[in-house]
């Protein structure tokens, strides 16, 4: 188990830097560069002064040089021009003899901002906790809401309530979020159209519209007004393939055999599904529920651009629309962990559940 | 100037708009159903009612965008003074008898029409994306199963690679127009779009090689009909690569099209490569494959001629609602404003120009998203009858 353990995180390292690597080259293309020039220094710039201010920050030398910077295992760069002496770790008007030699993200620097002018380590923090309350309450209205539909319509393969539920998932699994996003907005958060109108004329609603159609109040303060209609967004998509799959897992422990000496020896239908089905029945949905994450990380980025909710999403979107190389790379490094964490915990997670199941 | 329609004449007149579409539905239909006896799986679709409805779905956006031109009321690009943001049913400014079906969006062009030439462009691109992916996938995953070490370790490692990137951080990093400029789109291109030849290249060596005649004159053709299609989708002129003289060149696909579509095809590549090796490594084991094995058949025989035949079934319903997925991802692009023009009719374009007014009007962004949604769906449940026809056998 713990080789097992060992070797897997060796590869996630492996795969971390390799698709570090990739970001890095990816923004740190020429024209990307001089993307990058114009934007800060100024938009009429010649290639001239364009070549000088790329050389003057750094960006001239070699890639995987600068790569190595990033990391922190290569010292940072320094020049000196004029007597005045810069540098990547020596922060404007501090003495360069102080500044230390490496500052990569082995050291804990995880660089500055071009967009927002601020840490990116700061940056990162303040929106994950953003997002992690977003992905919160999407998993607690999702999985739940998965496994009873799942549960309910495996249990009596093929009943009409088995059917009524499947399509419901085949259609939510049909149903990204910018389309549902789209349609509940139009629905419950339009002045004009859907619901709030109705209502309003009634007098049932104080506002124009039952729910804000933004997130950003949520920053400060979550209500369930501000909140339900981002989490229902993301929770839609996600709910009818782990309800499938909960589903496909629940039809098969009902043919087992122990499942029909429960029912032989005289025990009541929902203590069946209670006691003896539903625990077997939840190690297929386990896995599938972990690595459902990564493809939040995508509703969540879609949601965030919809709702404006100021999130890692939001971020992600800010930091490659506009080239901020260290932002995008904090970005993908927070990305990529989730994604193989995930991975890591299911696997591990599903040998715990399962005892048949062992590592070699 | 005429009044505005009512909801009922305004589905009146879509319907009618649509009737080249039912037709062509009718007409399959009947004779799919009068001779479903014959066609194998295809025909046993319509024994399933959920997969019978999932086909409609999907064969209605295939005529839509089939018969896009005699469905369109307006020009989809064409901006018509006074009718910005124009509610659905409202008669079109200083013509008579013209009507915004569904309404105008923000710059004053016709929903309906819009969403009408948009299904051309997904009903295009989405399924031969899945198709380039698939073949990179079979290509690639036949060998890691049948092979195994370590060949599979490393081609695993790198689909594991590409998955473990998050898809809209590769797409926003992949569909930009300075990666456009520098050439990588015409790089990945080339060895993306070359998996489909070299695919039917050892598909037709393997089973053909006793026949040493036919096979030179297929192969033959295969090199040079397929060889002549990959410069044309790929040269370009005035960029990095292009062989071939203009009057050669008989397919220009520009570059901002084709970066959607490689990185498409890039993204949904490693996980079919997953699928077939899963399927390879449980098919592998059968007796008709040491059978074949015992009789001195060549690897590459084994695994197209042996193996794949034998895991159609799960490749087929996993096309299926690869498209759709592919649909998605195309939708997330435009949602995105990545790779497509601003103009572009497409979905995911118009969702994203839509959403900026969505509160006060919501009609242009929801139209293409109910389109979307339709199409998808159909797709899924598509692939759910066949899953449950194909389980039959």
């Amino acid at each position: 188990m713990i080789v097992f353990v060992i070797r897997r995180i060796l590869t996630m390292v492996l795969t971390a830097l390799c698709l570090t690597f990739i970001v890095f080259y990816l923004t740190n293309l020429p024209a990307n560069l001089e993307k990058l020039a114009k934007s800060e220094a100024s938009a009429r710039m010649s290639d001239e002064d364009v070549t000088k201010w790329i050389e003057r920050n750094g960006y001239a030398t070699p890639v995987l040089q600068r790569y190595g910077e990033w990391l922190g295992i290569v010292p940072g760069w320094t020049r000196t021009e004029e007597g005045v002496t810069t540098g990547r770790c020596i922060p404007r008007g501090s003495d360069p003899a102080l500044a230390p030699s490496h500052c990569g993200i082995l050291q804990g620097d995880w660089g500055f901002s071009t967009v927002f002018k601020q840490p990116v380590s700061s940056i990162i923090a303040d929106r994950l906790s953003a997002t992690g309350w977003l992905m919160f309450w999407v998993m607690a209205v999702m999985v739940p809401t998965a496994l009873v539909i799942g549960v309910l319509s495996g249990m009596r393969e093929g009943s009409r309530l088995d059917r009524g539920l499947s399509i419901f998932s085949i259609a939510s699994t049909a149903t990204p979020e910018y389309v549902s996003g789209v349609v509940l907005i139009a629905l419950f958060a339009s002045a004009t159209t859907g619901i709030s109108p109705w209502l309003a004329e009634h007098g049932w609603i104080s506002g124009k519209t039952l729910f804000p159609g933004t997130a950003t109040s949520a920053m400060e303060n979550i209500t369930f007004w501000n909140f339900a209609l981002p989490v229902a967004t993301i929770a839609l998509y996600g709910t009818g393939y782990i309800a499938r799959m909960t589903r496909a897992s629940m039809t098969e422990v009902m043919t087992a055999q122990y499942i029909r000496t429960a029912r032989l020896k005289g025990v009541s239908f929902p203590n069946v599904v209670l006691k003896h089905a539903l625990r077997n029945a939840l190690i297929a949905p386990f896995t599938v529920i972990m690595l459902q994450f990564p493809w939040l990380l995508n509703g969540v980025v879609i949601v965030e651009t919809l709702f404006n909710y100021k999130g890692f999403g939001w971020t992600l979107v800010q930091a490659a629309g506009n080239n901020d190389i260290e932002l995008l790379l904090a970005c993908s490094v927070v990305a990529v962990f989730v994604v193989l964490v995930t991975q890591l915990i299911s696997d591990i997670g599903y040998v715990f559940l399962n005892p048949r199941i062992r590592v070699s | 100037m005429a009044d505005a329609l009512s909801w009922g004449q305004i589905f009146g007149r879509i319907f009618v708009q649509f009737i080249p579409v039912w037709i062509a539905l009718v007409v399959l239909f009947a004779v799919s159903i009068a001779f479903k006896r014959r066609l194998g799986l295809y025909g046993k679709l319509f024994d399933s009612p959920i997969g019978m409805i999932g086909f409609a779905l999907v064969m209605f956006w295939v005529f839509t965008a089939f018969f896009a031109q005699m469905i369109m009321t307006q020009d989809p690009l064409t901006q018509v003074s006074g009718m910005k943001n124009a509610l659905p049913g409202m008669p079109v400014k200083g013509s008579d008898g013209a009507f915004y079906l569904l309404g105008g969006d923000n710059l004053a062009r016709d929903v309906f029409s819009r969403m009408v030439a948009g299904s051309t462009i997904v009903v295009q691109i989405a399924p031969l994306a899945t198709a380039f992916a698939f073949m990179v996938g079979v290509t690639l995953g036949l060998p890691a199963g049948y092979y195994g070490g370590k060949l599979d370790t490393t081609l695993s490692f790198l689909a594991n690679l590409i998955l473990a990137f998050p898809v809209i951080l590769l797409f926003y990093l992949l569909v930009t127009p300075e990666i456009a400029q520098s050439g990588l789109p015409q790089y990945m291109g080339m060895v993306l779009f070359l998996f489909p030849l070299i695919f039917l290249i050892v598909l037709v060596n393997s089973r053909l090689y006793v026949k040493p005649q036919l096979r030179n004159m297929l192969i033959a053709g295969i090199v040079v009909i397929g060889g002549w299609i990959y410069l044309a989708l790929l040269s370009e002129p005035d960029t990095i690569f292009n062989p071939l003289p203009a009057a050669l060149d008989f397919i220009s696909v520009p570059s901002n099209i084709l970066i959607v579509f490689v990185s498409v095809v890039f993204v949904n590549a490693p996980t079919v490569f997953r699928i077939i090796r899963g399927l390879v490594l449980d098919i592998k084991t059968r007796d008709y494959v040491a059978a074949s094995q015992t009789r001195g058949e060549g690897p590459w025989y084994i695994m197209l001629w042996e193996i794949l035949p034998n895991a159609r079934g799960p490749l087929i319903v996993d096309f299926c609602l690869r498209i759709g997925y592919t649909t998605i991802l195309l939708g997330t692009l435009g949602f995105f404003g990545l790779g497509l023009s601003p103009e572009s009719p497409d979905w995911g374009s118009t969702i994203n120009a839509g959403r900026k007014l969505l509160a006060a009007f919501p009609h242009p962004a929801v139209v293409p998203a109910l389109a979307l949604m339709s199409l998808v769906l159909g797709l899924n449940l598509l692939a759910d009858g066949l899953r449950e026809e194909s389980l039959k056998d």
